[in-house]
């Protein structure tokens, strides 16, 4: 078991001929995800790296029954592929795509308002990956081993080092969800842990978070309400500088909240350690 | 990109916003010219800011000798690492009453917020800590914006109800920033309501998204080169990279934010000072490093360099290999200490012993490594 992706789930990928969308996609199918589909406006009716190419998203479903996306097109266009694939009757949508505007990315997050069934990774993600199975987006699979760990982070290299630590130390994951760093963004730590906690292949979480907004804070909410997984925490951006910021309306709706502080302390009220280090996550699960 | 005051005030007045008539000056003289039009006026410090009245960058001017002088003292004044490199002098205004208006991103919410308060002025972040239920909030749709009633709503709300009509007219004009400019946070604080029942923007603060900044190419040629910050995120940004000077005497590169930020902290545990902050991204190519490394040796403080990789797509030999060659081309003789990990990280430590660099195996070793090389390096 798993959460959110499996060996059975049929993916499609929007931008499947650009060199990232080329590369990535290769590196899923390596790996035994089922890339039923591709799409590429213009190409419909070609076929890349063995898959058929659409000209739109809700021809790749209609002809594959697509039901998971993974984009990789450029920042410009990606907000419009994220309705795109919502629109089309994806559920669950994957956008490693970075630098996208974050007045398209509130646009986006209100029209998924219309489709609850959607579920958004990312933007600015590094996607997802259940060990041994299938994943979509850029985590390498080789840091990866399958077991019972669930981690989700906001940070994609921090990610790729846990991961390796815990595969080397013989602890496997059950999946590993890359949230993303952008502040508006679609599932987030609440959200992922819920999911873990319905999982039971998943026994033990890793919280790998950083400083800004208040995810984690929620999380940590949600934990202290009782859980059955043993959860270990991170934050980085202790020492990170207060941004030089201008204005107060900042200030005004964050108040003391965002802080690696307020961050740190909100999970040990919640009963999760924090490590000091990454290096230490591995000894404080064991 | 933040706009300076006069800039963010001009792009108000594009969106139809009332400002009080005002002029830029670069010198003494042009700021005595200016009074010399306008009467008496305030001479006020451009920084992309906030602080800068409680900085002394804020003078009143009666006459226009006065403005001379309060713009000798402020004109390359420093406000919190800036230096002022022009005052906006801003004829005085008759005021009535302060209000707070401002748009921003809530992260929480994943949306705009409107937020109106009749308590506008320079603490307007006691009186949301004090009396949250003061300031009045809107989450408009983002898009249509927000409507008629909501903003009658909000006014009444914010107990500003005999000013419904004109605030709320304007309220519709400030939004325009946030499709039209793609503005992260569209500020007027305060807003101020004249003896004459006049309502005009007493200050604004501006910032742009640079994710958007594909879309307003105007904007950055307009603007982009008046701000005069740190010569070494200013270079950076020039290379492509993402980099945030710090007052720290040890170089940081890493890869990806959330390492980056953990390598900071880790240096600052085993009691050295981060110089920078600075992302190198994913892929860890050899031009970038070099980049990256040209940018951090120019400060110099700068008594050695920690380089923190994790190899996840790109193999640990070409990093390696990469770093090698950057700090050849530089000609590069500070201590530097490189941790690499993941793909391939045993090929790749073994081209850095061939070069001369003891690679760290771990983050925190690394970081202790570096503190001590350039501590001994002081002595």
């Amino acid at each position: 078991m798993s959460i959110l992706i499996d060996g059975t789930t049929r993916v499609v990928v929007q931008g499947i001929t650009g060199r990232e969308g080329s590369f990535h996609t290769e590196q899923m199918q390596s790996l035994g995800t089922k890339v039923v589909a591709g799409t590429s406006p213009g190409k419909g009716g070609t076929t890349h790296l063995g898959v058929p190419v659409f000209d739109t998203v809700a021809d790749a479903v209609k002809a594959t029954g697509a039901t998971a996306s993974g984009i990789f097109v450029p920042a410009q266009f990606a907000a419009d592929a994220m309705m795109e694939a919502a629109a089309a009757g994806i559920t669950l949508i994957v956008c490693i795509t970075e630098g996208i505007p974050i007045q398209d990315m509130i646009r986006v997050k209100d029209f998924l308002r219309s489709y609850p069934a959607a579920r958004l990774l990312g933007a600015n993600c590094p996607g997802l990956i259940t060990p041994g199975q299938a994943k979509i987006g850029i985590i390498p699979q080789r840091i990866t081993a399958p077991g019972s760990i669930g981690v989700v982070s906001r940070s994609g290299t921090l990610t790729y080092e846990v991961g390796s630590a815990l595969s080397a130390a013989g602890m496997g994951q059950s999946t590993i969800v890359g949230i993303g760093g952008d502040p508006v963004l679609g599932l987030t730590f609440r959200d992922v842990l819920e999911m873990f906690e319905k999982d039971e292949a998943t026994r033990q979480v890793v919280i790998i978070g950083e400083i800004g907004g208040s995810d984690e804070e929620h999380a940590a909410e949600f934990l202290a309400r009782g859980s059955r997984l043993k959860a270990v925490a991170f934050i980085s951006g202790r020492t990170a500088p207060e941004g030089k910021r201008m204005g107060h309306a900042g200030a005004i709706i964050s108040g003391n909240r965002g802080t690696a502080k307020s961050k740190e302390e909100a999970f040990r009220k919640a009963g999760v350690p924090v490590a000091e280090t990454t290096d230490n996550i591995v000894g404080m699960l064991r | 990109m933040k706009l300076l005051e006069y800039q963010a005030k001009e792009v108000l007045a594009l969106l139809g916003i009332a400002i009080p008539p005002g002029m830029v000056a670069r010198t003494p003289d042009e700021a005595a010219a200016a009074a010399s039009r306008l009467g008496p006026v305030a001479v006020k410090a451009q920084v992309p800011v906030g602080g800068r009245g409680k900085a002394g960058g804020i003078k009143l001017a009666k006459t226009p000798d006065d403005a001379r002088k309060a713009a000798e003292q402020i004109i390359g004044m420093d406000i919190k690492g800036f230096k002022v490199p022009l005052v906006y002098c801003e004829a005085a205004l008759d005021i009535e009453r302060e209000i707070y208006l401002g748009f921003t991103v809530d992260r929480d919410a994943r949306a705009n917020i409107l937020m109106l308060s009749a308590k506008g002025g320079m603490d307007v972040e006691q009186v949301a800590e004090e009396s949250p239920e003061s300031i009045a909030r809107l989450y408009p749709n983002p898009w249509r914006g927000p409507l008629d009633f909501e903003l009658t709503q909000l006014v009444y709300d914010a107990g500003l109800g005999r000013l419904a009509r004109p605030i709320g007219a304007l309220i519709k004009k400030l939004y325009r920033a946030i499709p039209d400019y793609d503005a992260l946070t569209a500020e007027i604080n305060p807003l101020v309501v004249t003896k004459s029942g006049e309502v005009v923007a007493g200050d604004a603060k501006l910032e742009i998204d640079d994710n958007a900044a594909w879309r307003h190419k105007d904007l950055e040629q307009r603007y982009g080169a008046v701000i005069e910050g740190d010569p070494y995120e200013v270079e950076a940004k020039k290379r492509g990279l993402t980099y945030v000077s710090l007052d720290g005497d040890i170089g940081i590169v890493g890869n990806g934010a959330g390492l980056c930020m953990s390598t900071l902290d880790l240096v600052q545990r085993a009691g050295g000072r981060a110089a920078n902050f600075c992302d190198i991204g994913g892929g860890a190519k050899a031009e970038v490093v070099e980049n990256a490394l040209a940018v951090i040796l120019m400060n110099p403080r700068i008594k050695g360099v920690l380089i923190n990789v994790f190899g996840g797509i790109t193999r640990g030999d070409e990093v390696a290999k990469g770093i090698i060659t950057a700090r050849d081309n530089l000609r590069m003789k500070l201590p530097l200490v490189v941790r690499l990990s993941g793909t391939n990280q045993e090929e790749g430590r073994e081209i850095l012993k061939r070069n001369g660099i003891e690679p760290g195996v771990n983050a925190w070793e690394a970081a202790q490594k570096i503190v001590e090389l350039t501590r001994a390096a002081v002595r």
